[in-house]
């Protein structure tokens, strides 16, 4: 599904990703975990081609084609998906219209005729209620005074409409309550098929006690220092990160 | 018809002789079909027009483009109507499936077209003005130039003066319109043409009003329109007025809106801006009586050369008046823009709310916004805010768009006409709102560019 060889990238010439290697096979569902700063939101950005970073080196394959090539649009239809971990807002845009643009130019690009307004408004409350989203937000502006919930959601319900072979949740748990955490851990698992896989990237275990990860992986300082299994973030969750960064003194004296 | 002699010999010493010449000596044939109280305004507003000009040096509202220009070319002017197109085609637009009663003015007259003036079951009168000002006297002794001001603006003055013909509309006490009063100003013709009308609408006690004016050009040469609207809203009556400018960029347009509220009255003034070489809105609100509400709405959307000005006077007279104002423009290629925006608050005018925006999107780096809110409260217990912004559009929210499989030309389009809905989606009625909205889609996309008079010179 998803080959990362040998990554670098910058931001305004500091380097903040220094070499990430990252095997995803479809079906599979990786965590990447990590402290602050160590470049985990940055890895979302150039996978989805955010402008402003700069690839110095290495390349990422996305089921055989090069990735790093493709514009934003380009691999959301080819089903790149990004929850944002800071939903944009977009004041006179409402919800219908800004996801029957989206769907309908992933329709185009499939070589599908754009769904009707009713079709669409059927399939559209079909995902609404996979992630609980009160029908009143459709015609509010693109979460435009939207609760931190409900940008959550809002995002997992995108998710839902447009169907991605892989999904990166950024940091989707953060600014959640106990059930907002769990409806949209519910919607995740929901969409989940055997062909999809997710990355999930987040600070604590305790989102991925709902998603559970086939693997996990710890970025530190640009590098993915360790990778193991599920239990890998009860490890985390009760030492911390200090631990890795012993095994990574190098990395450390380049930071400072 | 026009005498064009003097006006070559005059015009590039003294613009003011060369206009007003052509019009002195045709002056029985302005005065021939208007009323007595039309008439009677001229002299004054002849002598105002010589002691301004076509602008007051001190009134600072044409700094920023050569208004004298303008003025210097020779343009036609008509005395009489010239015959009407009856080329039904002229009016296939999305606004012309309206339900409306709908009136045609050729460069500024009234056609005939049209009835000369209707008067429906409820006693609800609209038509032409001249015909309207000879049968109806006592009426327009009562309003007619009683608050559109010559004496310090120049092209005010000279519409005074020389004005012909325009649109009458008016209501009687309780009288309610079922449908939307709907004029269509069309120029047409061979040479480059000046035409000056005026409308006065009147609204009174309890009445309620719907008035759309559509401004179109039909030929390419160079036109120059001037024209007043005088609006009279009485107690608890309610007016909404839209405006909807689309005529080709070589001409100019210059128009003066006077609104006076009474009691309790709700004025809405909409006016899209979707094309048109100079133009230049005018809005001057007095609010008479106590508890008006005035909106004043306004959307721009300018290009290449254009240029396009809105300037707003809201003067709290009585207390416990709320006014609220919004102008949003998008500015592209080389246009410029201005927004000045006055708010004027009497001693006496207390609990006052007074509320004035305006936003803008500069998509280019040569285009330029001009914008200057001015508050003069003179009141204690007042409640007053404004605001202006110049951006460009949200980066952020376009790489949203965009990592939801969006183009970059369509997330562009989708938050240019979300900041642009803000503006249509005040306008009442649905089928008007949503036509409107289509033509601002429709010239986002360059797909309502005016060609004629482009000074691209592209093949179309």
């Amino acid at each position: 599904m998803l080959q990362i060889k040998n990554l670098h990238a910058s931001i305004g010439g500091k380097e903040i990703l220094k070499g990430v290697n990252l095997l995803i096979n479809a079906g599979e569902i990786h965590a990447i975990m990590g402290p602050n700063g160590s470049g985990k939101s940055t890895l979302a950005a150039i996978l989805t081609g955010k402008p402003g970073y700069e690839v110095t080196d290495g390349e990422v394959l996305f089921n055989g084609d090069d990735l790093l090539a493709m514009s934003p649009e380009e691999r959301s239809h080819k089903g790149l998906f990004l929850s944002f971990q800071y939903p944009v807002e977009i004041p006179g845009v409402s919800n219908v219209n800004f996801m029957k643009a989206a769907l309908n130019e992933h329709r185009k690009y499939k070589g599908l005729e754009p769904l009707s307004a009713s079709e669409f408004l059927k399939l559209m409350r079909e995902k609404m209620a996979l992630v609980e989203i009160d029908s009143k937000l459709t015609s509010r502006s693109v979460n435009e005074g939207f609760s931190g919930g409900e940008k959550k959601r809002n995002e997992i319900f995108q998710m839902a409409m447009l169907e991605p072979k892989l999904s990166i949740l950024d940091e989707t748990d953060s600014g959640l309550d106990i059930d907002a955490l769990r409806i949209v851990a519910n919607g995740v698992n929901m969409l989940k098929r055997p062909d999809t896989s997710t990355i999930v990237i987040t600070h604590y275990q305790r989102l991925l006690n709902y998603i559970v990860p086939d693997i996990i992986h710890v970025l530190y300082n640009g590098k993915i220092v360790k990778t193991a299994g599920k239990e890998l973030a009860l490890e985390l969750e009760e030492k911390g990160y200090d631990w890795l960064k012993i095994d990574d003194s190098a990395n450390m004296d380049a930071k400072e | 018809m026009t005498n064009n002699v003097d006006t070559a010999k005059l015009k590039y010493k003294n613009p003011v002789n060369a206009f007003i010449n052509p019009y002195l000596l045709n002056m029985d044939l302005i005065c021939a079909n208007a009323g007595e109280a039309m008439n009677g305004a001229r002299k004054k507003a002849i002598e105002n027009f010589n002691i301004n000009g076509i602008y007051n040096r001190e009134n600072d509202k044409y700094k920023h483009f050569d208004i004298q220009n303008i003025f210097s070319y020779d343009y036609e002017k008509y005395f009489v109507p010239n015959a009407f197109q009856t080329d039904n085609d002229m009016f296939i637009c999305d606004i012309y499936d309206l339900i409306s009663y709908k009136i045609f003015l050729q460069n500024g007259f009234y056609t005939d077209k049209n009835e000369k003036l209707t008067v429906l079951d409820n006693g609800v009168i609209y038509g032409s003005l001249a015909e309207a000002s000879v049968k109806y006297p006592e009426i327009f002794k009562k309003y007619y130039n009683q608050i559109a001001d010559g004496k310090n603006e120049g092209l005010v003055a000279m519409n005074t003066a020389f004005a012909q013909d325009g649109v009458f509309v008016f209501l009687p006490q309780n009288a309610i319109l079922d449908k939307p009063v709907q004029i269509t100003n069309i120029l047409l013709g061979e040479s480059n043409s000046m035409v000056q009308y005026r409308n006065l609408f009147i609204v009174e006690p309890n009445a309620k009003a719907n008035i759309l004016i559509c401004n179109n050009t039909f030929s390419d040469s160079k036109f120059l329109a001037n024209c007043i609207n005088e609006t009279f809203v009485a107690n608890n009556a309610r007016l909404e007025v839209v405006r909807l400018q689309n005529e080709h960029n070589n001409s100019c347009h210059f128009s003066f809106t006077h609104v006076k509220q009474e009691n309790g009255s709700v004025y809405t003034d909409n006016t899209i801006t979707l094309n048109g070489g100079v133009v230049c809105n005018n809005m001057e609100t007095t609010l008479a009586g106590e508890h008006c509400e005035n909106h004043t709405f306004g959307l721009f959307l300018a290009d290449r050369s254009q240029y396009v000005a809105n300037y707003t006077a809201v003067n709290h007279a009585s207390p416990h008046c709320t006014s609220n104002e919004l102008f949003k423009g998008i500015l592209d290629d080389m246009a410029t823009g201005i927004f000045k925006g006055k708010i004027h608050v009497s001693p006496h005018a207390d609990k006052t709310a007074a509320f004035q925006a305006n936003n803008n999107i500069l998509l280019s780096d040569a285009s330029r916004m001009f914008t200057r809110p001015q508050l003069e409260i003179y009141a204690d217990d007042v409640k007053c805010s404004h605001g202006v912004t110049v951006g460009r559009l949200d980066e952020e929210a376009l790489f949203y768009m965009r990592s939801r499989g969006m183009e970059y030309r369509q997330a562009q389009l989708l938050q240019l006409f979300g900041f642009a809905y803000d503006i249509i989606s005040k306008i009442s009625a649905e089928s008007l709102r949503d036509s409107i909205a289509d033509m601002v889609e429709k010239r986002l996309k360059g797909e309502l560019s005016q060609c004629i008079g482009c000074t691209y010179q592209c093949k179309k």
